[in-house]
């Protein structure tokens, strides 16, 4: 993500210690009601360059927490915040306001002012104005709404990142596989990789500068570490026998992959990207696979059917004995950890199916939280809050969110056909 | 006459030997002295003592045909009783032509998480490739690629369906 955006300046600083409105979230049974109000617009062509106030009640919408009104039940629509009217918006029953206008300041420069109301309070949250270009427009409408979330919810907004996942498209006998990466939300899909082979386990650096990946070009399976803005990728590992499960340590200078070698005994190694040395992290005869790092960088999570079947182990990120993590159930794999550390994602058989379930790693309990029969690859936002994953609906392979309490739930809208997979949201963008 | 008679037991003779091929299906014929073989092997009507011996075996139109693709159980990288001719026949390929290739493509059904699968395909390939070097194969010969549950031939989600894409397909290179 590049600087565009400038400086960003707080505008009438809140009165006093900022203060988090008291809203309890309930479950999507009972979403906050709140007003965004369409924004106004001073600027030389007709009409703005994107409707901000849509982009951020689908935010909001999108989030489960919010039940954003409909413009027709506004009794007022200020497009500045000094022309907010308490009464009319609690007669309406809203908790919240936002209002705003966008300002063009140059050919292609504007300004995005916006105001966060609390109606019980009567009082401002915040005013905040961003400059923005017609290309950046999109961005920055999403940053007014991460703030605006984080200021009602307490929780810091994702509205602004990216996911990366893999499509699947069958063209005749073949298949045709494309890595691609596209705001939360689906828009603006960009095509990183394509292939006639397949493409699996896309990790994201943590600067989220580039991608790793496994392909399965020339019939052989290898990793691939590749930058988005210029497309240049290089091969990291191309070993004999399996090359699988990429993903980068938390200071981004190595990856945990699992390697086969000619024998076919997957275990895991660490990989120094810029040596290429690797160093081994288990010999046991069976299938070590799916390595995660620990967000504190301390231990490895693996899969391994040691036991039997696949179980959850650990092993620290030094080398030593690995210890089992999961008990419940005959089937854990594919484990993630929550950024904030505090929680193991997995793929779990549930008496049958295969769900995505949450363990929290203090109380050891575990949460199954998907209701498929074929759940796959879940991955977390970076505020930890929410999780999505694959699921299938149909003959199609889609994709689920799911906040990580259970609560709420949000279906995504698959692609033109095919099969959507392995999705995988990105860190927090850095500027 | 002598020469005739001679020739004639040659060539019966031979026969016998070069036999029915290795037709899986169709039972060897009776091993038989060289009275029978008058008939050339495959004889029928004209037994005098009225019992019914009719029948002539058909020719196999696959029996000469090797498959390319063996199948496994649920959670098994066993290779089974009724494939291990399957593989024994490659081994006998593999070892009349050294330099002939072979990679063995391991495959899983969709169940469960995609990279556990490709060590589930690669254990199939390798169960496979285990077989062939202990008939004598040369380890160089052989490759494994394992696509886990990433190129499936059947698209459902049926036990029929897992049951086709459980499989290790032998794909020669040379």
């Amino acid at each position: 993500m590049r600087k565009l955006l400038g400086i960003l300046v707080l505008l009438f600083p809140v009165a006093g210690a900022a203060q988090i409105l008291d809203i309890e979230v309930t479950g999507i049974a009972q979403p906050t009601p709140v007003a965004v109000v369409p924004f106004g617009w001073e600027g030389d062509a007709p009409e703005m360059p994107l409707d901000v106030a849509q982009v951020i009640t689908d935010d909001l919408f999108r989030s489960g927490r919010f039940a954003p009104i409909d413009e027709e039940k506004m009794l007022q629509k200020p497009t500045d915040g000094a022309d907010i009217d308490f009464q009319d918006w609690s007669f309406v029953g809203v908790e919240a306001v936002v209002v705003g206008k966008l300002v063009q300041t140059g050919a292609n420069a504007y300004e995005l002012r916006f105001w966060l109301f609390d109606v019980f309070g009567r009082k401002q949250l915040f005013g905040y104005r961003m400059p923005a270009s017609r290309g950046t427009m999109r961005i920055a409408a999403h940053r007014a709404a991460d703030m605006i979330y984080e200021k009602l919810t307490g929780i810091k907004g994702v509205f602004g990142t990216k996911v990366a996942y893999v499509t699947a498209r069958r063209q005749g006998e073949e298949q045709l596989y494309s890595l691609k990466v596209s705001d939360y939300d689906g828009v603006n899909d960009f095509t990183i990789m394509e292939s006639k082979d397949p493409i699996m386990s896309p990790a994201w650096s943590p600067d989220s500068r580039q991608l790793a990946y496994v392909s399965f070009e020339g019939s052989k399976s290898s990793i691939f570490v590749q930058t988005r803005r210029t497309g240049n990728r290089f091969r990291v590992s191309s070993e004999p026998g399996i090359n699988g499960a990429p993903s980068f340590s938390p200071d981004g200078r190595k990856l945990v992959v699992t390697l086969g070698g000619v024998d076919g005994n997957l275990d895991i190694y660490v990989l120094d990207i810029n040596t290429r040395r690797k160093t081994r992290l288990t010999t046991n005869r069976a299938i070590d696979t799916e390595g995660t790092w620990s967000p504190d960088g301390r231990y490895i999570y693996f899969t391994s059917d040691r036991s039997g079947g696949p179980q959850i182990y650990r092993v620290r990120a030094t080398g030593g004995t690995p210890e089992r993590v999961t008990y419940e159930g005959s089937y854990n794999a594919r484990p993630r950890l929550s950024p904030d550390g505090k929680r193991l994602a997995m793929v779990h058989n549930d008496r049958g199916n295969y769900r995505i379930a949450v363990m929290n790693l203090e109380r050891r309990d575990l949460l199954v939280l998907s209701t498929g029969r074929q759940d796959e690859s879940p991955s977390f936002a970076p505020n930890s809050d929410i999780l999505i994953y694959a699921t299938r609906q149909g003959r199609d392979g889609v994709l689920e969110t799911v906040s990580a309490d259970g609560l709420i739930r949000q279906k995504m809208a698959s692609g033109a056909g095919g099969d959507v997979r392995e999705p995988v949201w990105s860190p927090f963008p850095r500027f | 006459m002598m020469s005739y008679f001679k020739l004639f037991a040659l060539a019966a003779i031979s026969f016998l030997l070069a036999g029915c091929p290795s037709s899986p299906n169709v039972p060897d014929p009776e091993p038989t002295d060289t009275a029978y073989g008058d008939d050339a092997g495959a004889t029928t009507d004209g037994m005098g003592d009225g019992s019914y011996g009719g029948g002539e075996y058909l020719d196999d139109p696959t029996a000469g045909e090797l498959a390319m693709v063996i199948y496994f159980d649920f959670d098994s990288s066993e290779v089974r009783a009724a494939d291990q001719d399957v593989v024994s026949r490659h081994a006998m390929q593999l070892g009349d032509n050294p330099n002939s290739r072979v990679r063995l493509e391991g495959h899983a059904d969709e169940r469960g998480s995609r990279e556990y699968n490709i060590g589930l395909g690669e254990r199939r390939a390798q169960a496979v490739r285990q077989m062939l070097m202990i008939q004598g194969v040369s380890a160089a010969q052989i490759s494994t690629v394992s696509f886990g549950e990433e190129r499936p031939v059947a698209f459902g989600s049926s036990e029929e369906d897992y049951a086709q894409n459980r499989r290790v397909e032998f794909k020669y290179t040379n």
